[in-house]
């Protein structure tokens, strides 16, 4: 990236993540938002966040691979049971990765 | 007191400070541009996101388009902080507003919550955000040296970190049929729509799986009237 691209895109990000933090902060007091949109926000972060995991596990670089040899499901996989069973998010992340580096480099 | 309660959060958030560092400067952000955006930004998702995206040369208005859209759950916070710095004038809710996070949100509305009338709650607030924000910055510093300084670090597939968070952070919150329909609609529309120019299959599988949730929200009912007619009739 160019230096020009770099700060246009941090100045373009800083808009838009100030943009949603601050004014309904300082407004909400006031207005109230439609049940609807409610709704629809609280499922943004699980389809956000599924939307960008799955497709790591399932296609890294891009090709499909369901096979066992695919250390992004595999590892993937036992992030979601750690995850489901301890609610944990740190050791979530310490036994996925542990085990993903561990199946790329020793296996 | 509020930086003190947010030491469970903060300690949570170091992996992805450094992590963040290492990934931008794999993506090919330069040190100045990964610190800068760690400074103005602050946002951990939408960084990590925006470095993944930089990673595979997106369009910038698509990195934009798309820090919007995962930072879009701030306004929900935002609205329900709202009503408590009512008030408060513009030196507060500026900065406030600013330093909003996950982590800050979930520490800080349990404060305003408690029954008590202390007049000193946004001090709080502000104690928790000044903690996680000067956080951010040593991890984000911690995490580009890293990366500056470790040969080849980009084929280690260390951009796996952030999948596994999102799991880490997704899963617990798959606690309602929705929601996990949700995340299994959005995950399989972004796989099928991979191929899309300017990762559109990201934005499309979102709004799918928010559509999906959404229908499916409003279905039990229907499902549970026909449940009874069963009954009734094999009664």
């Amino acid at each position: 990236m160019t230096y020009w691209q770099e700060t246009w895109l941090i100045l373009g990000m800083t808009v838009v993540t100030l943009g949603v933090r601050y004014p309904l902060l300082a407004v909400s007091g006031r207005i109230k938002m439609s049940k609807f949109v409610r709704e629809a926000l609280n499922y943004v972060p699980v389809a956000v966040l599924s939307a960008i995991a799955v497709p790591m596990m399932l296609a890294p670089g891009g090709e499909l691979n369901f096979s066992i040899q695919n250390e992004y499901l595999l590892a993937g996989i036992v992030s979601v049971a750690v995850a489901a069973v301890s609610r944990h998010l740190l050791l979530t992340i310490i036994v996925g990765m542990s085990l993903f580096l561990l199946l790329r480099f020793f296996v | 007191m509020g930086a003190r309660d947010s030491l469970p959060v903060i300690v949570g958030a170091v992996p992805f400070g450094i992590i963040f560092g290492v990934l931008a400067i794999s993506a090919g952000l330069s040190p100045a541009a990964t610190l800068g955006m760690s400074l103005l930004v602050f946002a951990g998702s939408a960084q990590f996101v925006a470095a993944g995206l930089i990673g595979q040369s997106s369009a910038l208005l698509i990195i934009v388009f798309t820090t919007l859209v995962v930072n879009l759950r701030h306004a929900l916070y935002a609205a329900s902080l709202g009503p408590y710095l009512a008030g408060k004038p513009q030196r507060w809710l500026l900065p406030l507003g600013f330093w909003l996070t996950d982590e800050t949100y979930a520490v800080v509305i349990k404060r305003y919550i408690k029954a008590d009338q202390s007049p000193f709650k946004h001090w709080y607030h502000l104690g928790s955000s000044i903690a996680m924000y000067l956080n951010w910055q040593i991890c984000t510093i911690v995490g580009l040296v890293a990366g500056t300084r470790l040969q080849d670090m980009e084929s280690w597939g260390l951009e796996f970190a952030l999948a596994v968070t999102f799991i880490g952070i997704v899963v617990p919150m798959l606690r309602s049929v929705p929601m996990l329909a949700c995340a299994l609609a959005a995950g399989s529309l972004a796989v099928l729509l991979r191929d899309l120019p300017h990762q559109s299959g990201l934005m499309l599988g979102s709004l799918g799986g928010i559509v999906f949730a959404l229908i499916i929200q409003r279905l039990p009912l229907k499902k549970r009237k026909a449940g009874i007619n069963d009954q009734e009739a094999s009664a």
